[in-house]
């Protein structure tokens, strides 16, 4: 079948059909061409009105007194007091906790953190472009604010506020669901029959609502009525109650937070561990490693980069923990364990606003600096070697 | 791969080198084996006791909640369907023939839905069986959102992998720099908002046409794909409130279509970040030959595209469903009563004066979690077969 060949060759263009040129096909030819547009316009528009709209707007908020009235909110412009209030004025001990008596030990651990980060920083100075050097320069700005925060009240002896009941969670129960999410999928992976049974049922805590995982866990830790009361009774704890201590009850939200997260970290690792080449691992057991080196040398180099990117993506998550701690012990003992998006409804129930919305923004500073800091030094490198 | 230097000495085996000692390559020693599945076994346990005790605790009656633990029912309690029937029938309302007035007001309004803001919904009494509005609401918020989000997120995901895309540094900044004024304009001096924003659209394009071709900077597609997935590290509470103001002023405060567009903005990043992967992976030949026979970009899409990535599209769209269905924070900020999702239901149950009703709350949840079972038990298939692994290795 022979084509129409086009008259005026200012027609062939990438993208756009050489057949398109009889008349009635205007219409599509003109779509054709503006299909890279039409393609890309609703999600960005999308993206524009329901996510970078309402973010700037959320900084109006922030940076004001918000009063209801009988027409509406009524907004008065008072400057960066919201973010101030959380780190000088009132809820300074609610969000970074008492920070009053520094400790021996916290000065000097502070200094450590303070020369080894001057010290990354002065050694890239050489090498980076200046765009790199200033994303180094907010990096370690945050790691220093952080530690010392850390410092002054955590290993001062002091009691520590949301901001490191939010790090707690992230850092910690990341850590534990990694380990044992990992381990599950290294047993799963194994020559074991019923491995997709498995799969399936470790798979499906991820899928039930976090808001019905709360109260489940809010029911099963009950001291009184739950399963565990005739355990605690054997071991001669009636008396304990763990939402009563702030270290124990964070560790918990921590136990229950892993039973839902855990089977994503397992999910993602097993897929990973069964793209493992069968033939790496069948040669080194040929040649009489055992199951530990095996693992350590052969399959966990090459499961690294899956593995820091599921990291970040649980990172990015765990962040935004809300459900548990409100349903649980609606933050208590007094907020100890309160994350920052409880501190911020919490403080938004109380009617006040800016001072809701500017905390909702120092999370988003937060998540953004760490979760940005370990994509670039540590998910960019390792997917570069591998 | 490293070598591994393992000293290997068939004759002097320790005790635990025998016990460990695979009898054939690709099996397990006895001993592991029992290792591997009691630990698995210990798993499932874990796993699996919440959602038993979940389900009994359904079919329990007040005395029996709060007695302490009872773990068998017939032996440690007597199971009653009370708590099923309060949620499902025992309502004054839930007769036969409103059940079957709801159902057809429902089947009304959910065609109109998308209508709501312009059309008048069949007013829905909603203390009458609100379990099924809710659950009826959650079906619909959470298919359509879905459709919409997977549709328009592989469409973006498709132009990011195959169209090159060159946004000017300075219109972006332009176009971020009039939002900021919208939004000032409009909170501190009182200026309707879509006047301003219309002054302001009308301004970006003129600027753009004018200005905007003297700029040099531009991004690439992988900024622009960045700039989409990096949305999903925005916490939503901090867009919660400006939206909950900003649908207020549209009128769309509490209907199907503000949750179901927010809905799909919330999880546009995750469709656009696993579809992009496919579609980068698939072999350019065969669309540029249809290219070639005059297919349109759209009918490459639709017709070659699209089924190429069936699996990796139900992957997706599976995911996105159990999201969705499970969403809580925007539902209970905007939707008061209307549209109430299940989520919300689970939560009403919890209430200030007579504390949690366990039993009611737990047979809605019964309710809210068989479905994600399903899905979930689908989806492992996808994910078994590595459909989503490509997009995690980066």
């Amino acid at each position: 079948m022979q084509k129409p060949v086009p008259q005026n060759t200012k027609d062939i263009q990438p993208g756009n059909s050489p057949a398109g040129i009889s008349s009635g096909d205007k219409w599509r030819e003109w779509c054709d061409r503006h299909a890279g547009s039409f393609f890309i316009a609703p999600a960005v528009t999308l993206i524009l009105i329901f996510a970078i709209f309402p973010t700037i707007y959320s900084m109006v908020f922030a940076l004001s007194r918000v009063r209801f009235t009988g027409d509406g909110l009524k907004f008065r412009y008072v400057g960066f007091r919201n973010f101030a209030k959380q780190f000088f004025g009132s809820s300074e001990m609610h969000f970074l906790g008492r920070t009053e008596p520094v400790s021996i030990l916290g000065m000097i651990i502070f200094a450590v953190i303070v020369v080894t980060v001057l010290w990354w920083l002065y050694r890239s100075w050489k090498t980076a472009t200046w765009v790199r050097m200033l994303g180094r320069s907010i990096s370690a700005a945050m790691a220093i604010f952080l530690g010392w925060i850390l410092c002054a009240s955590l290993l001062s002896g002091n009691s520590i506020g949301t901001l490191y009941t939010t790090l707690f969670y992230v850092l910690f129960g990341c850590a534990v669901q990694f380990a044992i999410g990992t381990g599950l999928a290294f047993l799963c992976s194994q020559p074991i029959r019923g491995r997709n049974f498995f799969r399936v049922l470790f798979f499906i805590p991820l899928m039930v609502t976090p808001l019905g995982v709360g109260f489940a866990m809010r029911m099963i830790a009950d001291v009184t009525k739950g399963p565990f009361e005739p355990i605690l009774g054997l071991l001669g704890l009636q008396d304990w109650v763990w939402s009563a201590s702030p270290w124990s009850a964070r560790f918990v939200m921590v136990i229950c937070d892993s039973w839902q997260w855990i089977p994503f970290i397992f999910i993602c690792m097993l897929a990973a561990l069964e793209n493992v080449p069968r033939d790496h691992v069948e040669a080194a057991q040929v040649d009489g490693a055992s199951s530990f080196h095996i693992f350590r040398d052969v399959t966990w180099p090459q499961v690294v980069p899956v593995a820091v990117t599921v990291l970040l993506i649980r990172a990015i998550e765990a962040f935004k923990i809300m459900d548990l701690p409100n349903i649980m012990t609606g933050g208590g003992p007094g907020s100890s364990t309160e994350s920052m998006t409880l501190h911020s409804v919490y403080v938004w129930r109380a009617n006040d606003l800016g001072s809701s919305a500017a905390i909702a923004y120092l999370l988003l500073i937060l998540t953004v600096v760490v979760c940005a800091s370990f994509f670039n030094y540590v998910v960019l490198s390792q997917i570069r070697k591998a | 791969m490293k070598d591994v230097i393992v000293k290997f000495d068939p004759q002097n085996r320790s005790l635990m080198e025998r016990l460990f000692e695979p009898p054939a390559i690709g099996k397990m020693a006895p001993f592991t084996k029992v290792v591997v599945y009691s630990f698995l076994a210990i798993w499932s346990f874990f796993v699996l006791f919440p959602i038993y005790w979940v389900i009994i605790t359904s079919f329990k009656d007040a005395a029996a909640v709060n007695q302490g633990p009872n773990f068998i029912p017939f032996i440690d309690f007597q199971p009653t369907l009370d708590a099923w029937r309060i949620n499902f029938t025992a309502d004054p309302y839930c007769d036969i023939a409103s059940i079957a007035r709801q159902i057809y007001l429902l089947a009304h309004n959910s065609v109109i839905f998308v209508l709501s803001p312009f059309v008048s919904l069949q007013p829905m009494e909603p203390q009458i069986c609100k379990i099924y509005l809710a659950f009826t609401n959650s079906v619909v918020i959470s298919i359509i959102s879905t459709i919409f989000c997977v549709a328009v997120g592989s469409m973006a995901a498709y132009a990011l992998a195959r169209i090159q895309y060159k946004p000017k540094f300075g219109n972006i900044m332009i176009f971020v720099l009039l939002i900021l004024a919208v939004t000032l304009m409009t909170t501190y001096s009182g200026i309707p908002w879509w006047m301003s924003s219309a002054v302001a659209l009308a301004l970006f394009f003129f600027l753009a046409r004018s200005i905007g071709r003297h700029f040099k900077m531009s991004l690439g597609n992988g900024d622009i794909l960045f700039w989409m997935i990096s949305q999903r590290i925005l916490p939503p509470i901090v867009v919660v409130v400006p939206l909950y103001v900003m649908f207020q002023a549209v009128g769309l405060l509490d209907t199907h279509l503000a949750l179901i567009l927010l809905y799909a903005v919330a999880n546009l990043p995750i469709v656009v970040w696993l579809m992009h992967d496919f579609f980068a992976n698939l072999p350019i030949e065969l669309e540029e030959s249809a290219q070639l026979d005059g297919a349109t970009r759209f009918g490459i899409f639709w017709e070659i595209v699209m089924p190429l990535t069936r699996p990796g599209l139900a992957a997706t769209t599976l995911l996105i469903l159990v999201l969705n269905w499970n969403e809580y924070l925007f539902a209970v900020f905007l939707a008061t009563v209307k549209v109430q999702t299940m989520p919300i239901m689970v939560a009403a149950k919890n209430t200030g004066e007579k504390g949690v009703l366990w039993w009611e709350m737990c047979a809605v949840t019964v309710v809210m979690i068989i479905p994600v079972i399903i899905m979930s038990i689908l989806l492992t298939r996808f994910i078994s077969k590595g459909v989503l692994l490509g997009a995690v290795k980066g």
